[in-house]
C-alpha cells in the first residue's frame, strides 16, 4: 500500500527547535482536561510547526489519551491540517473540465514524474509541494499550472522541465 | 410513557417514543434494506441511505434508520420515489466497486449483493475506475486481510474495533472521493494494535475484511503422501458449522464435523476439547498453587489469543496476572507431535497438525515464536469455521447427510466441561466444578454454576470453596468489558481472585472466524448448543473425569505444573505497548529439537 505522507522517519529534533517542541508541550497541557481539544491542540500545533508529521501526532494522541487512529482520522479530514512540510513553491495543477480536456492530465502526470511525488506530497529537497485544482477561470489558459502566484498557460508536457527549472 | 402512532404502508404502529422509522417497520414485518446500520452495535451514521422512505409532509426522502418516529406519521416504503432513489443510491455504491462477485469471499453471503438483489439493479450507468489490488489490499497480518476497494465506507469496523474492542486501528481518513478507512498511516495492520480477534470481519457487509485464507496449505498437506496430518476442532465450532450449510443457528453438530474431517482426509480426527480439559487441570493447580502460596492474584484465563495480545499491548503491567497455560488450541498442538507422535510411532517432523478455530486471533496465536515447544511448529495450519465449510464445499462432500461419527482416541475424548469453554463464562464454570473437587473431595452441588452464563458484559459470583473460604470470580467478553476489571486491578481494587477474559462478545462462538451473521440472538443459540452438550449429551461434566486426560497424566506427563508441563504446556507473554508502527518478526522457524528432548 502507498504510504501517503506517512513520516514515520522524520527527526523531530532535527526538524523543529526545541522551543517549538516545548510550545507544543505547553498547548497540550493547555487543552488537556477540556471536552473537544483535539481540534484546537492540532490546530495551534501547526501554527508552530507548520506541519503535523506522524511522531508529532503520536505526542499528541499521547498526551491527550486519545487513540492515534482518531488523531491521523481529524488530521485527514480536515484539508487544513497538513502532515507534509509544504515546500518553497506550491504547484497547482488544475485538473478543471476545460484543462482536463486539453491535456490537463498529461502535464500532471508529467510533473509528477518530474518531481517525483503524490498529490499532497513534497518534494525531498522542499522545492516544490505538488497540489491539484479544480477550474480556476483560466480556462482560456488551458492547461494551466500555478506555481505560487505565477500562472503558466497553454503547457505542454514537453515544457514542464523548462518551467520549474526556473524556481529555485 | 405513552406510545408513538404512526402507519408503515397502511399498517397500523405503536412504538416507543425515540424509536427509529426502521425499527417501527421491522416491528410489522416490513423490510427495509439497510447497509450501514447496526443497530446491535448503536452504529446508524446515516451514511449509505439504501434506507430511503417517504414520510407524508417531508421534503424529500428520509433515511429510516436514523429519524424518529412521531404521533400520526404517514411512512411509505416502496413508492416508485423510493425504489428508484434506493436503486440510485446502491448503483452509486457499485459505481466505483470492483466486480468481482463470482470470486469474492463473500459471493452469496454480501449485504452490497443483496440489497443490489432487493433494489432491482439491473445495470450500471456509472462507473469510476478502482484502485489496483496491489494497492488496495493489506495481507500483512496472518489474521485478518483488508481489501479497501470492497469498503463501502458504513464504518461499522471502527465502531466494533473502537468501541466493543476498545482497540480503535481503524479510522476513517480522508474524505470525499478519497475516503478510506484504514489504520492511522495507513500502517500494515500487522503493525498495529490490533488483536486479531476479526469481529471487524463479522460486522462487515462485505468483501473489505476477511480472514486470511489458509485452505491451500491444508489442501497441500493433506495431498502429500509423506504426511500424517491431524486435526483439532474448538469448541464452538460444532455449533457454527451447521450454519455454513444452512442448519438452524446453533445445531449441535459434532458428529457430522468429524465426519466431515475424516472425508476430507485427516489422518486422525481429534479434538481441542481433550486439551480443554487439560487446561482446567493445569490451570485450577495454577490457581490453587498461587491462592496457597502468595502468587499473583487475581489469576486471569489465557484460552483467548486476541485477549493476550490486548493485554501484551495495552497492559503489560497485568502479564504477571496471566496464568502461564497455553491455550487449549497450543497445548494441544505441543501434545500433538510430542505424546502423539511417542504412542503412535510416527516421527513428528512428518506430522502436520491442522486446527479448527470459530477464531482469527489463533493463526497468529500459532505464529507466536514460543510455540515450538515440540522443537516443531505446534500447530501448522489454523483454519476457521467459514474455511472449513468452504473447504467442505470444494470436496463436495454433502454434509446435511452426512451420519454420525466419532472422534479417534486417545485425543478426541472429552467431558461436557470442555465443550462449554466455547462460550462467555465456560471457562469459569469448568474451572470451578474442578477446583471444587479438588478442594472439598466432592462434587459441586449444582454443577450448573449459572451465575457466570448470559452475555451481560461482566459477571460475577462468590463461591464458598471448602477451606479455601469464599472465592469470588468473574467473568468479561469483549475488550471493552475486560478493561473494567483490569482497570480494577491497576487501582488494587479487585476483589477477585480468578478471572475469566474472552476476547469477543459471547466468547468463541462469536469469534471473528464465526459463520456470518453473528448477532445476539445467534450468540445465544450457539450457547444453547454447547449446553446442550454439556448438559445431555456427555457422559462425563467434570473435567478431571475425562479417562484419556488422566491417562495422559499417567504415562506422559506424570503429574500437574510438573517438568513436562512446565515444557510443553506453559508459556510466557511479551511487552509489546502501543507505541506505532511496531515491527513484528515474521513467524519463527522452529529449530527441531536434539533427539530426546521433551521426553
Ligand atoms: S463485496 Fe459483495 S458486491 Fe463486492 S465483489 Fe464481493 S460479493 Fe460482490
Ligand atoms: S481484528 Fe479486532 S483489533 Fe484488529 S482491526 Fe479488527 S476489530 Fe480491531
Ligand atoms: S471495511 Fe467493511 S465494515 Fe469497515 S467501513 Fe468498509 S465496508 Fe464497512
Ligand atoms: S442504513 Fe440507513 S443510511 Fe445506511
Amino acid at each position: 500500500m502507498k504510504a501517503k505522507a506517512r513520516n514515520a522517519d522524520i527527526d523531530i529534533s532535527k526538524e523543529f527547535t526545541p522551543e517549538q517542541l516545548k510550545k507544543v508541550d505547553k498547548i497540550i497541557e493547555k487543552f488537556k482536561d477540556r471536552p473537544g481539544a483535539l481540534i484546537p491542540v492540532l490546530e495551534e500545533a501547526q501554527m508552530v510547526l507548520e506541519f503535523l508529521p506522524m511522531p508529532i501526532l503520536k505526542i499528541i494522541a499521547g498526551g491527550l489519551n486519545l487513540p492515534l487512529s482518531q488523531v491521523y482520522g481529524v488530521v485527514t479530514f480536515y484539508s487544513f491540517f497538513t502532515m507534509t512540510p509544504r515546500g518553497k513553491y506550491t504547484v497547482r495543477v488544475c485538473l478543471g473540465t476545460a484543462c482536463y480536456v486539453r491535456g490537463g492530465k498529461a502535464i500532471y502526470d508529467n510533473i509528477k514524474k518530474e518531481l517525483n511525488v503524490e498529490e499532497g506530497e513534497t518534494t525531498d529537497d522542499r522545492m516544490f509541494t505538488l497540489e491539484t485544482v479544480r477550474c480556476i477561470g483560466a480556462c482560456g489558459l488551458g492547461p494551466v499550472i500555478f506555481v505560487n502566484d505565477n500562472v503558466h498557460g497553454r503547457l505542454k508536457p514537453a515544457k514542464i522541465k523548462d518551467v520549474l527549472s526556473k524556481y529555485n | 410513557m405513552s406510545l408513538v402512532n404512526l402507519t408503515i404502508d397502511n399498517i397500523k404502529v405503536a412504538v416507543e417514543p425515540g424509536t427509529t422509522i426502521l425499527e417501527a417497520a421491522r416491528k410489522v414485518g416490513i423490510t427495509i434494506p439497510t447497509l450501514c446500520a447496526s443497530t446491535e452495535l448503536g452504529h446508524t451514521p446515516g451514511a449509505c441511505r439504501v434506507c430511503l422512505v417517504e414520510v407524508q409532509g417531508q421534503r424529500g426522502l428520509t433515511a429510516s434508520c436514523v429519524f424518529p418516529v412521531w404521533e400520526g406519521m404517514v411512512v411509505r416504503t416502496t413508492t416508485e420515489a423510493v425504489r428508484n432513489a434506493r436503486r440510485m443510491v446502491v448503483e452509486l455504491l457499485l459505481s466505483n466497486h470492483p466486480a468481482e462477485c463470482n470470486y469474492c469471499i463473500r459471493n452469496a453471503n454480501c449485504e452490497l449483493q443483496k440489497v443490489a438483489e432487493y433494489t432491482g439493479v439491473r445495470e450500471l450507468r456509472f462507473a469510476i475506475p478502482t484502485m489496483s489490488k496491489e494497492d488496495a489490499i493489506d495481507e500483512s497480518s496472518p489474521s485478518v486481510v483488508r481489501d479497501t476497494r470492497k469498503c463501502i465506507n458504513c464504518h461499522r469496523c471502527v465502531t466494533v474495533c473502537a468501541q466493543v474492542q476498545t482497540v480503535s486501528v481503524l479510522t476513517p481518513s480522508f474524505r470525499g472521493s478519497s475516503t478510506t478507512v484504514a489504520p492511522p498511516f495507513d500502517l500494515p495492520l500487522m503493525e498495529t494494535n490490533c488483536t486479531g480477534c476479526g469481529q471487524c470481519i463479522n460486522v462487515c457487509p462485505v468483501g473489505a475484511l476477511y480472514e486470511k485464507d489458509d485452505i491451500d496449505k491444508v489442501w497441500k498437506a493433506l495431498q502429500d503422501p509423506t504426511k500424517h496430518v491431524v486435526v483439532q476442532a474448538a469448541p464452538a465450532v460444532r455449533v457454527q458449522l451447521g450454519e455454513e450449510f444452512g442448519m438452524p443457528v446453533g445445531s449441535l453438530v459434532t458428529g457430522k464435523l468429524i465426519a466431515a474431517l475424516r472425508k476430507l482426509g485427516f489422518h486422525k480426527v481429534f479434538d481441542t476439547n481433550f486439551t480443554a480439559d487439560l487446561t482446567i487441570i493445569e490451570e485450577g493447580n495454577e490457581l490453587l498453587k498461587r491462592v496457597k502460596e502468595g502468587g499473583t492474584l487475581p489469576m486471569i484465563t489465557s484460552c483467548s489469543p486476541g485477549w493476550i495480545k490486548f493485554c501484551e499491548h495495552f497492559y503489560p503491567d497485568l502479564i504477571p496476572h496471566l496464568s502461564t497455560c497455553k491455550s487449549p488450541q497450543m497445548m494441544f498442538g505441543a501434545l500433538a507431535k510430542t505424546y502423539y507422535a511417542e504412542i503412535s510411532g510416527i516421527d513428528p517432523k512428518d506430522i502436520v497438525s491442522v486446527s479448527i478455530m470459530p477464531c482469527t486471533a489463533k493463526k497468529f496465536e500459532a505464529q507466536r515464536p514460543e510455540m515450538c515447544s515440540s522443537g516443531f511448529r505446534d500447530v501448522d495450519y489454523v483454519l476457521t469455521t467459514r474455511e472449513l465449510g468452504r473447504m467442505i464445499k470444494q470436496a463436495g462432500i454433502e454434509f446435511v447427510g452426512l451420519a454420525d461419527e466419532e472422534y479417534d482416541a486417545p485425543m478426541g475424548e472429552y467431558t461436557g466441561a470442555a465443550t462449554i469453554f466455547g462460550t462467555t463464562g465456560g471457562v469459569m464454570e469448568a474451572a470451578l466444578r474442578t477446583v471444587y473437587a479438588v478442594v472439598t473431595g466432592e462434587n459441586l452441588g449444582d454443577l450448573n454454576v449459572t451465575p457466570v452464563r448470559g452475555l451481560e458484559g461482566v459477571k460475577a459470583a462468590t463461591l464458598t470453596v471448602g477451606d479455601l473460604g469464599p472465592v469470588s470470580v468473574a467473568v468479561a467478553h469483549g475488550l471493552a468489558n475486560a478493561r473494567t476489571v483490569l482497570d480494577q486491578i491497576r487501582e488494587g481494587k479487585s476483589p477477585y481472585a480468578f478471572i475469566e477474559v474472552m476476547c469477543c462478545a459471547g466468547g468463541c462462538i462469536g469469534g471473528g472466524g464465526a459463520p456470518h451473521p453473528t448477532t445476539n440472538d445467534v450468540r445465544k443459540r450457539r450457547a444453547a448448543g454447547l449446553y446442550k452438550d454439556d448438559g445431555t449429551v456427555q457422559k462425563y461434566r467434570q473435567s478431571h473425569e475425562s479417562p484419556s486426560v488422566k491417562k495422559l497424566y499417567e504415562v506422559f506427563l506424570k503429574e500437574p505444573l510438573g517438568h513436562k508441563s512446565h515444557k510443553l504446556l506453559h508459556t510466557h507473554y511479551v511487552n509489546r505497548g502501543t507505541e506505532l508502527p511496531h515491527k513484528e518478526k515474521g513467524p519463527a522457524v522452529c529449530k527441531p529439537a536434539k533427539k530426546g528432548a521433551g521426553h
